[in-house]
């Protein structure tokens, strides 16, 4: 909470005490998605260049700082925990894995196991035996390494709503975004009816498994979706969903063959690429061909659909920021492992303690940017001014016209 | 604006049609309001005007109708959007984004408004509606009159001239009806939209109609001034039933109207004093609850609630949305969570009281019988006759036991009739027989009468009375005043987990005007609560007054 409450104090301090420029910028609104996600792939490309763990922990540290001070409350933002988390499994398995399947490998011998004989057509496996420094610390690296990518994804996933994602969608792929953004909100209402029905079963004092339990609870929350689905596709048709221009019939058609035709080439140029006995005008021609009918097509199509889009996410500056310092990161990164390759892959035997190097502590530096320079999210109930004065008392007297502001989540439970 | 002309919808060869030659207009700025009993066609009225009937539902429409100039046999519904805006009766299903802002931009985006309007719009909106502090608050976190009035404003944002509204009271507790029926008169009246708007419980809209349609369910539709309307029709709210009694001519309408002529029923009524409720029961309580506490992440539903309920007796459960009372319902009967607290149910012939919690479930509703608020979540069979025989089998039942049971609650429901075919009141009586045939002492209903015409309430009145007078304590849930006030022998009110009033009927209704029933408001300060009370006053000598 404290990181929010700083943001706010920053944002209302900005005026009078920092340089003028930035607090527009720095207003609480949400960043264009896809600066976060290009970031979040920068710190991932940093870390798939790099073993050293210091540098690594940094990268985890700082994703999970700027998570932590731009997030918002949203469900998908809460899921980074399950990433960490994760990534933890990740390093365990991999460090289990070693001392399992251990080569044996090392001079600092850490313990010994017994070794469990295997038959003779499992050669080149051991199970168990002399457990090394160097074995465990090379899973343990690997792991890491593998783990912070993950959580560089993690970080986007939570920073990002993906459902502003998907609205990004060019205007011809409109039906198919908006087809994945229903599909995405039916999955938790399937949750929501199966547990609603799984608890409504007891009441007929049905507990058992099987069949019969599973037909039980199958039917009516299929009937349940079924219900809801149609009810959704009334009110969306009675919305004005899937209005289009009025198109000429010959327009129509040529636009299904363009974006046909085009993916048709693409198929095939890309084959032909890769078929190195293939003649040579199957190869990349016909792949540029293709792409460029099937975009005409694209953009024949996205002239029929006619919508605009309410507080449409803009690349401003905060977000080429933003997306910079995640580039930043990933170029310094690999610029150091060009200066000291060594130091990015600390050798594990001989045992070396990892080293941080100044242009490494840059990288970092410039990935821990977006904690301070993209603008604090919105909506977040500490942004907003506090509402002093709300008379609790009469929230709870039974004849206050007016709902409750707080009600159990879900309805009737 | 809205015009009918002969229309008739078929949607099968042999059945009858839902609406036979229907001739109306509906002129600009009326607010209309659709009524009949469940299945007389009311939804298929409303989805013809924007062409969901027949262009979504399937069907054939003979005739045509036309709305604002143009003939929905060639615009389909998508292309009317601009014109008549559609709230279903489950706001949350019809929800296509997730926030309050999202939603309320969501048609304009259709129909490819320029983004500065829409900003614009959507503020005006937020205002109109009074959710200006909701705007960014998921939705499936509102509350029933939130949500209500969230899915009125993202069709009012595309400027509709004609609003379409399907039961959007039903689900709501008093006073969150009474908001989203604000705002529905403000819009008739400051914006002249026109609206058309189909109720069950008339008591709630009728006083604001400017025209009724009554549906007999014949395929024929009554239209005209809703005092004359009611005036001949078999369904009507107790504020009618009360004029119809004294003679007044018109009936009237708001409880205003009735407490201006009802003097002289006063008088008449001023030496009487309606029957005494029955004597508090001196017995020991056939289950009690004792600091019952529900938590949920972030809320704690129920509070420390104590709860007794006694053999032979009703008690009325009300409280607005979310207030806990479906939690306590559910922690009673074992199945929900219940984090602390104790409840012992007497399991009679002097064996030891038991708590249903620790029972498995096939016993525990032995004890303690639960109606949920979906009942249709309890069926999954075929037919009537198949969930019959399953209910007798999993609790061991003489077989026929389900049967007859559902035949004394709904004489004649036919056996080979898939469950999901039934009427909402024949589903529920389904239910209740299924839940019924392992025999509980106690039963508790939760919101059963949810889409329930009059006369279904009618008798499911009678049903719950019958199950009292068999010797079953019996707890409903409800937000319906006047079925509590005619129903009832004890009120509990909760509020945000906690009781705030528990007595008796009279008690707890005469108390406060959110609670208290029309004729109660009509009559006052006399404690009179429904009209079959006034009826037995007035005695046989049906005399004008």
């Amino acid at each position: 909470m404290t990181e929010r409450r700083d943001g706010v104090d920053a944002a209302a301090a900005a005026p009078g005490r920092g340089p003028r420029r930035w607090s527009a910028a720095r207003l609480p609104r949400g960043l264009h998605p896809g600066a976060w996600w290009l970031w979040a792939l920068g710190l991932a490309t940093a870390a798939s260049h790099t073993t050293n763990p210091l540098l690594l922990a940094l990268l985890v540290a700082v994703a999970a700082l700027t998570v932590l001070r731009r997030r918002t409350d949203a469900p998908w933002a809460l899921a980074f925990r399950m990433y960490l988390v994760l990534g933890a499994v990740i390093i365990t398995m991999r460090v289990v894995f070693r001392i399992v399947f251990g080569g044996g490998q090392g001079e600092h011998l850490l313990v010994s196991l017994p070794e469990i004989p295997l038959p003779e057509w499992a050669a080149g496996i051991r199970l168990f035996g002399p457990v090394a420094v160097e074995q465990v610390l090379g899973g343990f690296y690997d792991g890491l390494r593998l783990a912070t990518m993950l959580v560089c994804l993690g970080a986007a996933n939570a920073l990002a709503n993906p459902k502003r994602l998907l609205k990004a969608v060019p205007g011809a792929l409109y039906a198919v975004g908006t087809a994945v953004v229903v599909a995405l909100s039916v999955a938790p209402q399937l949750v929501e009816s199966v547990l609603r029905v799984r608890r409504a079963r007891r009441l007929r004092g049905a507990t058992g498994r099987g069949m019969r339990a599973l037909r039980g609870i199958a039917l009516p929350v299929l009937a349940d979706a079924l219900d809801r689905s149609l009810a959704l596709a009334a009110a969306m048709d009675s919305r004005g969903y899937g209005r289009t221009a009025a198109v000429p019939a010959g327009q129509r058609a040529a636009t299904g063959a363009l974006v046909l035709g085009g993916l048709v080439g693409v198929c095939a140029g890309t084959y032909g690429l890769l078929d190195s006995t293939g003649s040579g005008y199957l190869g990349l021609p016909m792949l540029l061909t293709g792409l460029v009918v099937a975009v005409a097509g694209m953009l024949l199509a996205g002239r029929r659909v006619r919508r605009s889009r309410y507080r449409p996410d803009r690349w401003r500056s905060a977000e080429l920021l933003v997306a910079g310092c995640g580039i930043a990161a990933a170029a310094l990164t690999m610029l150091a492992g060009s200066v000291t390759p060594e130091l990015l892959y600390p050798p594990v035997s001989p045992l070396t303690w990892p080293e941080v190097t100044p242009l490494m502590l840059l990288a970092v530096t410039a990935a821990a940017g977006p904690a301070w320079l993209a603008p604090p999210p919105p909506g977040s109930p500490s942004t907003r001014p506090p509402t002093v004065g709300t008379p609790v008392g009469a929230v709870a007297a039974p004849t206050r016209t007016g709902d409750p502001a707080t009600s159990v989540p879900g309805g009737h439970p | 604006m809205i015009t009918f002309d002969r229309v008739t919808v078929r949607y099968s060869d042999d059945g009858p049609p839902p609406l036979r030659e229907v001739s109306l207009r509906v002129e600009e700025g009326e607010l209309c309001l659709v009524a009949g009993r469940t299945g007389a066609g009311k939804s298929t009225l409303l989805r013809a005007i924007n062409g969901l009937v027949p262009h979504f539902t399937g069907g054939t429409l003979y005739g045509s109708v036309t709305v604002d100039g143009r003939d929905t046999r060639r615009h389909p519904p998508r292309d009317l959007a601009d014109v008549v805006g559609v709230v279903g009766q489950d706001p949350l299903s019809g929800f296509v984004t997730d926030t309050v802002e999202e939603e309320l931009a969501y048609g304009m985006e259709q129909l490819a408004l320029p983004a500065a309007v829409m900003r614009k719009r959507v503020e005006e909106t937020l205002d109109l509606l009074g959710i200006a502090e909701l705007r960014h608050r998921p939705l499936r976190t509102l509350s029933g009159g939130q949500q209500q009035r969230v899915a009125i404003g993202a069709v009012l944002t595309t400027h509709p001239r004609v609003l379409v509204l399907d039961e959007p009271t039903s689900a709501l507790d008093p006073t969150a009806a009474e908001d989203v029926l604000a705002a529905v008169t403000r819009l008739v009246h400051d914006l002249g939209v026109t609206v058309v708007l189909a109720e069950h419980r008339l008591e709630r809209v009728v006083q604001y109609a400017d025209r009724l349609l009554y549906l007999p369910g014949d395929g024929r539709v009554v239209d005209g001034e809703p005092a004359t309307v009611l005036a001949g029709v078999d369904l009507a709210p107790p504020l009618v039933e009360l004029g119809r009694l004294a003679g007044w001519t018109p009936l009237p309408l708001s409880v205003r109207d009735a407490r201006r002529r009802a003097g002289a029923l006063r008088q008449r009524l001023a030496d009487t004093t309606p029957p005494d409720p029955p004597p508090a029961p001196g017995t020991t309580p056939v289950l009690a609850a004792r600091k019952i506490v529900v938590r949920y992440p972030g809320t704690v539903a129920v509070a420390g609630v104590d709860l007794d309920l006694h053999r032979g007796r009703v008690v009325a459960l009300m409280g607005r949305n979310g207030s806990g009372k479906s939690s306590l319902l559910w922690a009673v009967q074992g199945s929900g969570p219940r984090h602390r607290g104790t409840v012992t149910v007497d399991a009679g012939d002097g064996r030891d009281p038991v708590d249903p919690k620790q029972l498995p479930a096939g016993q525990a509703r032995r004890h303690v019988g639960l109606v949920p608020q979906t009942p249709g979540d309890l069926l999954y069979l075929e037919t009537v006759d198949a969930e019959c025989r399953q209910a007798d089998r999993e609790t061991a039942a003489a077989a026929g036991t389900c049967r007859s049971l559902l035949d004394r609650l709904a004489p004649g429901l036919p056996g080979d009739r898939h469950p999901r075919d039934l009427s909402e009141g024949q589903r529920l009586a389904l239910v209740l027989a299924v839940q019924l045939t392992a025999a509980p002492p106690v039963v508790l209903l939760d919101e059963p009468t949810r889409g329930l015409d009059y006369l279904a309430k009618r008798q499911f009145v009678a049903l719950v009375r019958g199950l009292a007078a068999a010797g079953r304590a019996v707890m409903v849930a409800t937000h319906d005043v006047e079925l509590v006030a005619t129903l009832a022998d004890r009120v509990v009110v909760m509020a945000d987990g906690d009781i705030v009033a528990d007595g008796t009927t009279a008690e707890v209704m005469l108390a406060s005007p959110a609670f208290a029933p029309q004729v109660a408001k009509v009559l006052a300060p006399a404690p009179w609560l429904t009209v079959e009370q006034v009826t037995a006053a007035l005695g046989p000598t049906r005399e004008p007054a």
